[in-house]
């Protein structure tokens, strides 16, 4: 598929507009909460630059609110890396498919790494033709990026303005901001089952570790689950899109 | 670890993640397993941060409290497809109204 990605034909204007307001609206869609990121972050504790190198450095919604999470906990700084590093691989695993699809070579791949994302890749993997993955993955990519980082310090300094978070539920917030991430991902009975596992496993286990840790001891809930026979949930399942026309994920 | 060094170390390491991606021989991360474990991951992970933020306290003990009120009715709302900032900010405004009336 790389080496055709040069000799692709143009987009109609119809389907380049088609995939632009696509791009667009997911791009609005996350970039709205970006705001509670910026909000929560700060309620953790982190100031507003620390909050701002998340979103652009790290840019990954679920590691960003996993470490929000355990500062504001108290966890250990090594147990909000290890578990934003964990929420992390499955950008490599995009990043996979997607050095397939958009045909990147030497510095191109830095921004093209960088905007790999659920988003970005969801949006690609969900065009037929090769030129609209292509435009799905860098227009998601980017507008994602830019709503992002600017709804990050308007939800940091609204969040700075509000004083104690409690008072505004903004620790029930957290959670419902990842039982959102989680959601489209249940679709498949055994993702179901998985999160049910591990939401007990790190319920059991809390009391008895630090923070930060329970979380990472449920992580063994997903590899007992992908160590088992295949049959299960692929990568549309994950990204929670029904009609992947891709070859790459296509089931055996 | 000091909170800089958490937000850069963390950074630096998703990113390396993402452009293994592009580097690294495709076969090596092309196995059934590495696909499924990876898929796997986030559903535990954010599973897991959902009950302990919810029903655990600082010390990590069992808690019922206003957070739980506030995850129903995000689970309610997204039964219901609510987007995304609708369901953060209905799970807030359930516990601040809750503690308001002084439960939780």
């Amino acid at each position: 598929m790389t080496a055709a990605s040069r000799h692709t034909p143009r987009l109609a204007d119809q389907r380049r507009h088609e995939v632009t307001r696509q791009c667009l609206s997911v791009g609005v869609a996350t970039g709205a909460y970006g705001i509670s990121f910026g909000a929560l972050s700060v309620a953790a504790g982190l100031n507003l630059w620390q909050t701002i190198a998340l979103s652009a450095l790290l840019f990954s919604g679920a590691s960003q609110f996993a470490i929000v999470g355990i500062v504001a906990a108290g966890g250990a700084g090594a147990a909000a890396v290890a578990t934003s590093s964990l929420l992390g691989m499955r950008n490599g695993l995009y990043g996979l498919q997607m050095s397939r699809l958009l045909g990147v070579r030497g510095l191109r791949r830095v921004p093209a790494a960088q905007l790999t994302i659920d988003e970005s890749t969801a949006v690609a993997i969900a065009q037929p033709e090769p030129s609209a993955q292509r435009l799905g993955f860098w227009g998601t990519g980017v507008a994602v990026y830019i709503l992002w980082n600017l709804t990050t310090i308007l939800g940091a300094v609204v969040g700075n303005a509000l004083g104690d978070p409690r008072r505004f539920g903004l620790d029930a917030a957290a959670p419902a901001a990842f039982c959102a991430l989680l959601w489209p991902r249940l679709k498949a009975g055994e993702a179901r089952a998985v999160a049910a596992v591990a939401a007990v496993i790190a319920v059991i286990v809390a009391p008895h570790a630090p923070a930060g840790i329970p979380v990472l001891v449920a992580a063994l809930a997903a590899i007992v689950a992908g160590l088992r026979p295949p049959g299960g949930p692929r990568m549309r399942d994950v990204l929670g899109n029904p009609s992947t026309p891709s070859d790459d994920v296509a089931p055996p | 670890m000091t909170l800089w060094t958490t937000v850069l170390l963390a950074s630096a390491l998703a990113f390396a993640l993402k452009f293994l991606g592009y580097v690294v021989p495709h076969h090596l991360l092309d196995g059934v397993v590495v696909s499924r474990v990876t898929a796997m991951l986030p559903v535990a992970l954010l599973s897991a941060l959902v009950a302990v933020q919810t029903f655990t306290s600082s010390g990590g003990g069992l808690t019922l409290d206003a957070r739980a009120a506030g995850l129903g009715v995000a689970v309610t709302a997204l039964l219901l497809r609510a987007p995304f900032l609708v369901v953060v900010i209905l799970a807030a405004a359930t516990a601040a109204t809750l503690r308001n009336l002084g439960w939780g």
